[in-house]
């Protein structure tokens, strides 16, 4: 790929990019969240077809003009998306062949597809009936599963996007082991991962993306790459300016969980936030880094009143005493806010106005007998409009027509009106630009001053190194490390968020 | 400045029924040479839907959270039977009676609204099996024949009208008086929440648009209080309807709960997560509906004079074409009470209209499926042309 450029409006997501790879080879692809990989990877395999971006795809020495999914499948390039994409109520053999069924003048040969999912299921080395239902298999036999269905297109560059995100340590094992396997009969294939050691396990070379833009390619064995030299060039930028200056002012422990465990919901078998213990300070902003799918979501929004879980253990405590939340309601009363990671989907009634999104959450301040002072309703949002410097013409605008920064400070606002001494904001900048990213630090910053107890969670790092006074690292449900700010590095922090071995901090 | 022009477009949504109301009065005031509009036909026409309004407004509340009630015509049903079991059978006093069929339609809403809040069953389905079964339960506990007749003193609800206050006239002084003193309430509310509106800076129309709008609300309002004078007066059943609509209209409007519907409609989720127990509200939306259902199906039986097997069929079309037209969303999330109930005279008028001038049910139906269709399409096509500009 030569010289590849995407953009989105407002965002260059790729900046003329450039990537080799060479037969036969196993390629590492490596980047922050955002860096641009799986942008990359959508361009290569279609789903972003030709002319939506600039530059050239070469394969086999040809160019390349893919204008959907199937023109690139049928030069043998398929794509194996991180979000797995199976039909739940279709047999094994349904589901591998597809929008490929063995048919003849559409009526679909069972006994061919049998034959061939057989076959399939053989070189991926799975146990199972070709008539089992996909969702009676775990998320390991899915991914099996969907790597059986890329192999049925005769595939020669097959790209997995976080191929053992979801899986646990055997079944990932057992995945990069069939990767060695389809090596040594020649496949190429190109690996997205954030798991370092995986990489270092199976890469033969890796190319690192930073920014949209192509940092460096080096070769595993040539170089003698360490996950160190990998992390040192997937971060590496300076901070200068990003973030507003604040002397915090640190008081007592306002909030302190212990020992709290929480089950998946779709996997019983499995603890999403396995025995954690925290606790923030009056005035404290505290972080969490740690990858997508570590457990960061999961651990605020069981906190805040089983908003996410139903069993669970452990203790809140807030100024010293014990907390029962059994819900959302109860957390709000408690002091609690939780500012959701996905603004659209959970943050915001988009078709509402801006007033009737800010005062949702605490309706009974500006009602009396639980009929709404509409006149106060509007003297408070107005309020919030001034402090948070929202730019709309009106509050009475729908939260729809606001841009990303401006419905996040709406969002912000909403729970700030809810009086709260506890504030836990997932991924507060998430798709904001700059300018606004600043603004929301500097609330983040007077919130911490009236000596609110702040947790951020956040998948950039040096947004945490830029505004937390404290950090805690989570990988996998567990916190592996804490760091103040002084002592932490976007290098350690990263270690403890994508080794496998856990040292204390 | 706004003009005239980017006004309309911005709410037509708000306007868009009440103009296609007027239309359609217009348009069959001329086909059915003044009929239409004549006095006793206007007093026909709130007898006649009047329990289609009724549904409509609990429809409104169950449809703002996106879930939907296939039921209450086999409701109304249902409750008109065991009305005419409680009055002409076992000869409870009508008073009592009316509390226990309310209380029936409470129960068949709570128990509709357990399965589709707790147990998140899909009101779809809920409400579909609650149609059937309660269809069934009429026919049983009728024997499939009609009861009839009802008391006098019940019958009033549907038939009856405010007394006279003088005999003298042609016309009847209370209506005219009622008109007047709504009138003068309508327009002080409206400069009052119009001077509170410019207090905060908010948009308001220019004020010769606004003297205008209340003109011509006050002049409708009062021709309408003319022609029921010269009538008969004040329909009982009109009372109920307007204490209804305006008390729904300030729960949508103005009360927490009301807020959290529209919340929920909107966005499940973050409602939610706002600490709104969306359950809780499911469930009593559905039993606010099996309450008024219950309501319509004593207006029902009222106005017929009897409980019959077939009492309510396709009600619960009615009511939700009368919903949908007014302008609610099948999302959940946008809709009004006014609207609802805009949407259910336009059905009203319609149905009346096209009787009038000797329409068939075959075309009847067909041309009010179409304008169901119409009418949402509209409303649909503005509304991704107005997303679209962002």
């Amino acid at each position: 790929m030569r010289n590849i450029t995407k953009t989105f409006p407002g965002v260059k997501a790729l900046d003329d990019v450039n990537l080799k790879i060479k037969k036969g080879e196993i390629h590492a692809l490596c980047g922050e969240n955002g860096a641009g990989k799986s942008t990359l990877m959508k361009v290569l395999s279609g789903v972003y077809p030709h002319g939506s971006y600039s530059g050239d795809i070469y394969f086999e020495d040809e160019v390349c003009e893919f204008k959907t999914i199937k023109n690139s499948e049928s030069k043998g390039i398929v794509i194996i998306h991180q979000e797995l994409a199976l039909i739940p109520y279709l047999s094994i053999s349904e589901n591998i062949f597809l929008g490929n069924e063995q048919s003849k003048r559409g009526i679909i040969n069972f006994n061919e597809t049998y034959a061939k999912t057989i076959d399939l299921l053989k070189v991926v080395g799975l146990n199972e009936s070709p008539d089992t239902t996909v969702n009676q298999l775990g998320v390991g036999k899915q991914q099996l599963i969907e790597i059986a269905k890329a192999i049925s297109k005769e595939v020669k560059l097959l790209i997995l996007d976080e191929p053992t995100a979801a899986l646990n340590e055997d079944d990932s094992e057992n995945l990069l082991n069939l990767m060695l396997e389809f090596k040594k009969q020649g496949m190429t294939m190109i690996i997205i991962s954030h798991k370092l050691n995986e990489i270092a396990k199976v890469a033969d070379s890796i190319t690192i993306l930073r920014d949209g833009k192509t940092i460096e390619t080096l070769d595993m064995k040539k170089d003698n790459v360490k996950e160190d030299r990998i992390i040192k060039g997937m971060v590496g930028r300076d901070l200068t300016n990003l973030y507003p200056n604040h002397t915090p002012t640190i008081g007592e422990t306002i909030f302190e969980v212990k020992n709290w465990t929480v089950q998946d919901v779709t996997n019983p078998a499995r603890n999403v936030v396995d025995d954690v213990s925290f606790h923030i300070r009056k005035g404290e902003i505290v972080g969490i880094a740690g990858l997508m799918g570590a457990g960061r979501t999961e651990l605020a929004m069981s906190v805040f009143g089983k908003a996410y879980g139903t069993k669970m253990s452990g203790q809140l405590f807030k100024d010293g005493k014990e907390l029962t939340l059994k819900n959302i309601t109860q957390a709000i009363d408690a002091g609690i806010a939780y500012v959701t990671e996905d603004r659209k989907s959970f943050g915001l009634v988009l078709e509402e106005d801006i007033k009737t999104n800010i005062t949702l959450a605490n309706l009974r301040k500006v009602a009396k007998r639980s009929i709404i002072d509409n006149g106060q309703e509007v003297v408070e949002a107005e309020n919030f409009r001034q402090k948070m410097n929202i730019k709309t013409p009106s509050i009475t605008q729908k939260a729809m027509n606001l841009s990303g920064g401006n419905q996040q400070k709406v969002v912000l606002s909403k729970w700030i009106f809810t009086e709260p001494d506890i504030l836990i904001l997932d991924e507060p900048t998430r798709g904001i630009d700059v300018g606004a990213k600043y603004e929301i630090y500097s609330i983040i910053n007077q919130l911490a001053d009236q000596g609110k107890g702040i947790l951020v969670i956040s998948s950039e790092l040096p947004e945490l190194l830029g505004i937390s006074d404290r950090i805690y690292v989570m990988r996998e449900g567990a916190f592996t490390a804490e760091f103040e700010r002084k002592d932490a590095s976007q290098e350690k922090i990263m270690k403890y968020m994508t080794k496998t071995g856990v040292e204390q901090g | 400045m706004k003009t005239l022009g980017s006004l309309m477009k911005n709410n037509v949504r708000q306007y868009g029924m009440i103009l296609a109301l007027v239309f359609i009065v217009i348009l069959f005031q001329i086909l059915t040479d003044g009929v239409l509009l004549k006095p006793i036909n206007i007093t026909n026409l709130i007898l006649q839907n009047s329990y289609i309004l009724v549904l409509a407004i609990g429809m409104l509340l169950v449809i703002l959270l996106g879930h939907i009630d296939l039921s209450v015509g086999s409701v109304v049903a249902f409750v008109g039977a065991m009305s005419a079991i409680f009055m002409v059978e076992m000869n409870l006093p009508v008073w009592l009676s009316i509390v226990l069929c309310l209380l029936i339609g409470a129960l068949i809403g709570a128990w509709q609204g357990f399965w589709v809040a707790y147990l998140k069953v899909p009101a779809f389905i809920v409400t579909l099996a609650g149609m059937l079964v309660f269809r069934g339960l009429t026919l049983w506990v009728l024997g499939g024949q009609s009861i009839a007749p009802f008391p006098e003193e019940f019958r009033k609800i549907s038939t009856g009208f405010l007394p006279e206050l003088s005999k003298t006239a042609s016309l009847d002084i209370l209506t005219l008086v009622v008109g007047a003193i709504i009138s003068l309430g309508l327009i002080w509310t409206e400069v009052r929440k119009r001077k509170q509106q410019q207090s905060y800076h908010f948009d308001v129309l220019p004020t010769w648009l606004f003297a205008l709008k209340l003109v011509f609300i006050v002049a409708v309002l009062n021709i309408f209080a003319y022609f029921l004078a010269s009538y008969e007066g004040i329909p009982n059943i009109l009372v109920i309807l307007v204490v209804l609509i305006v008390a729904y209209s300030f729960f949508t409007n103005r009360t927490v709960t009301g807020r959290h519907l529209y919340a929920v409609g909107g966005n499940e989720k973050a409602a939610k997560l706002s600490g709104i127990k969306t359950q809780k509200l499911t469930f009593w939306v559905f039993v606010n509906m099996g309450v008024l259902a219950a309501l319509s199906g004593l207006i029902f039986a009222a106005r017929l004079n009897a409980a019959t097997p077939g009492a309510g069929n396709s009600f619960e079309l009615d009511a939700i074409a009368a919903v949908f037209i007014g302008g609610a969303s099948a999302y959940g999330g946008i809709g009004t009470i006014i609207g609802a109930v805009v949407g259910g005279l336009v059905m009203g008028v319609l149905n009346n209209g096209m009787s009038l001038i000797g329409l068939g049910t075959d075309y009847q139906q067909t041309i009010k499926g179409i304008v169901l269709l119409l009418a949402v399409g509209f409303d649909v096509y503005n509304k991704n042309k107005t997303s679209k500009l962002d």
